[in-house]
């Protein structure tokens, strides 16, 4: 889990992935019969096959915050990038793309019945360069929660889980696979969290005759969850549906027949709301026979998600088996 | 002739009055002018030094307003809006209707009518349009359900340099597109004009597709809250502080490298310039940066008051800021390689 760690703790949110793409490329050069970065700077990784187009995807970027007034006194107001949470952010502390790390703090808001706004908040930051902070952080600059990867027995817990797990997966899979006749795409995509953005330009050049997408997915199994069943730990989850996609049931039966052939117990997701890269992918040019396999996480967009360890292996060996068996 | 322009009748889905304006000039001074299927109007101008790059210049024609949906039997019209506008700011304002731009007065109930639960901001639904008819056949005789409506706000100029006019948000953009396209520069340049922005940046979706450009840049009017009562750190843009770069908003993150080199002509050459400091509001540059396999895109914009509405403010040294940039940043261009 040192390369999750790694990926996890760098500071790359929607738009500033180029920190986890280098990684990525470091990781997978030695695997790969072709790396592209294209002009929104999605990262494209080809293991060559004369058999069917088959993409894989996983967004890099993470939310975060970008700065947008620096006052006098060196205090930043930021505004998001994605849904990053609120409640979360408060009191939190974040790091910037050049080290240096802050706490968010939300000014005192008269009324209680109202929610905190971003413009109601400020980050302070702990450097000694405070004095000079006008020098340091200028507007644009991003943040994210600051790094903080924690392992125990099975559980992780770490900021940027959603979605550098699914990037730990492609990765992962791409070293297992022995051999493969299908002409493979391992598609790193930006800007997810601001509208799946990435995935669109990326599907228009590649146009994959198939595409699986592994992306988190929040689990309720803690007091006062939600109505969903998934659960922590009890294996990768097959999307059926989300606010973006009804998978296509080639897929959804693919992924459903390469894990029981290893006896591997998935789960099913089906979301009303949220939207993952699949939603854009699959209505892209004549459109793209599409589905997703989400690792499993409580707390998403908050400094700790958690995750299982053996959600993620699970679903490394289910991609695996699904990339070294020819597909048609 | 931004006069003539932000004068000119243009909603979201009847631009046609303003594409005639733009195309009359265009025609005299590009090497093509073509109308797409969707209305857009896209002006070439073929670069002076063969191919480098293609750069493609975009700024909306159509402005936000309301069409009608409804005639009442006593003559008055229903209407809805047409891209966003704030019920609030539009009772008791003239209005032009329709092909025959019959004139009109947007009508509320009388304030001591009114039920007493003050603070509730007046809804669009509850106002009528009273264009002077006996009746709803008389009113018939003028006008039709589907009609489109217009703010009737005279072009002015007013104070230390200022004007005041509606539709600014764009017609500004459109005209500093005229303006540059008096000049020939090195890379071929796409002047567009694109239709149904404020309905969902419609036209651009479908312009930037046909054209295929290596980089694409916004010219818009944007959100300038430089007013009382708002925080200092609330303020998007302000007014007379030059045009305003967008690094991130709700539509689009701008191409790092491009903004740079924009901030970077500005400073080099003295001109005013700023960042937009809210992430709020989207544009073109949505639907042009995801085109295809992607297209590296930028906005820049004039602060524009009291956006969306009858009486929008700008100063003319924002304007100027504006044109002066992109003007340096076409020559500048000449050198730089853009597609990857």
């Amino acid at each position: 889990m040192e390369l999750l760690k790694k990926l996890t703790n760098v500071i790359a949110p929607s738009g500033n992935e180029k920190p986890v793409r280098d990684i990525i490329i470091d990781e997978v050069k030695q695997y790969a019969d072709a790396i592209t970065v294209d002009t929104l700077g999605n990262l494209i990784v080809r293991k060559k096959g004369n058999g069917k187009k088959i993409m894989l995807s996983s967004h890099m970027d993470e939310v975060g915050i970008i700065a947008t007034v620096i006052d006098d006194k060196g205090f930043i107001r930021f505004s998001n990038i994605g849904a990053v949470n609120k409640k979360a952010l408060q009191y939190s502390k974040v790091k910037f793309a050049n080290d240096i790390v802050g706490i968010v703090v939300d000014e005192p808001i008269e009324s209680t019945d109202k929610s905190t706004n971003f413009n109601k908040m400020y980050v302070d930051t702990i450097c000694d360069c405070k004095v000079n902070s006008l020098n340091t952080i200028s507007i644009g600059d991003i943040a994210t929660f600051a790094p903080n990867f924690d392992i125990s027995g099975d559980l992780i817990s770490s900021k940027a889980l959603d979605n550098r797990a699914g990037c730990y997966v492609l990765i992962e899979t791409l070293k297992a696979i022995s051999k493969t006749e299908n002409d493979l795409y391992f598609v790193f995509t930006v800007q997810e969290e601001l509208g799946l953005r990435g995935a669109k330009t990326s599907t228009f050049t590649l146009q994959p005759d198939y595409a699986i997408v592994v992306d988190t997915t929040p689990c309720d199994d803690v007091p006062s969850g939600g109505k969903s069943s998934l659960k922590l730990g009890n294996g990768p989850a097959i999307k059926i549906k989300d606010g973006s996609i009804m998978c296509h049931p080639f897929i959804k039966n693919l992924l459903l027949n390469k894990a029981e052939s290893l006896k591997i117990k998935p789960q099913y997701e089906v979301l009303d709301k949220g939207n993952t890269d699949a939603g854009a992918i699959h209505t892209t040019g004549v459109g793209v026979i599409t589905g997703a396999i989400s690792i499993p996480l409580r707390y998403n967009h908050t400094a700790c998600e958690m995750a299982s360890k053996t959600d993620i292996e699970n679903s490394i060996k289910i991609l695996t088996k699904v990339c070294e068996d020819l597909l048609v | 002739m931004l006069e003539k322009l932000t004068n000119a009748f243009g909603v979201s889905g009847a631009e046609n009055d303003v594409r005639e304006i733009i195309k009359n000039e265009m025609s005299k001074i590009c090497d093509t002018v073509e109308t797409d299927s969707m209305g857009n109007l896209i002006c070439f101008k073929k670069g002076s030094r063969g191919y480098h790059n293609s750069i493609m210049l975009t700024s909306h024609m159509d402005e936000v307003g309301f069409i009608v949906n409804g005639i009442t039997k006593e003559g008055y019209l229903r209407f809805k809006t047409v891209g966003g506008i704030d019920a609030r700011v539009i009772i008791s304002k003239r209005v032009i209707v329709g092909r025959n731009r019959i004139s009109g007065v947007i009508g509320a109930k009388p304030t001591h009518l009114q039920d007493g639960k003050g603070g509730n901001a007046t809804k669009v639904k509850d106002l009528l349009i009273d264009i002077g008819a006996n009746d709803e056949n008389d009113a018939k005789t003028k006008v039709k359900i589907g009609d489109y409506i217009c703010f009737d706000s005279e072009y002015m100029e007013f104070g230390n340099n200022l004007i005041k006019a509606k539709a600014l948000d764009d017609r500004i953009g459109c005209n500093i597109l005229m303006q540059l396209a008096k000049e020939r520069y090195a890379n071929d340049v796409y002047y567009v004009f694109t239709v149904q922005e404020e309905v969902g940046c419609r036209g651009a979706t479908i312009v930037a597709y046909s054209v295929k450009p290596d980089i694409a840049i916004v010219v818009e009017g944007t959100t300038c809250s430089d007013v009382p009562l708002t925080d200092d750190h609330s303020f998007s843009t302000k007014l007379r502080g030059g045009a305003a770069l967008s690094i991130l908003d709700s539509g689009s993150y701008s191409d790092k490298d491009l903004v740079q080199t924009l901030y970077n002509t500005a400073k080099n050459n003295n001109i005013n310039v700023q960042y937009k400091q809210t992430t709020l509001g989207g544009n073109d540059a949505s639907s042009i940066h995801l085109s295809r396999e992607g297209i590296r895109t930028a906005v820049i914009s004039v602060p524009c008051r009291y956006i969306h509405s009858p009486s929008s403010v700008a100063c003319k040294d924002d304007i100027n800021s504006c044109y002066n940039i992109l003007n340096k940043f076409l020559k500048e261009a000449e050198g730089e390689v853009w597609n990857s």
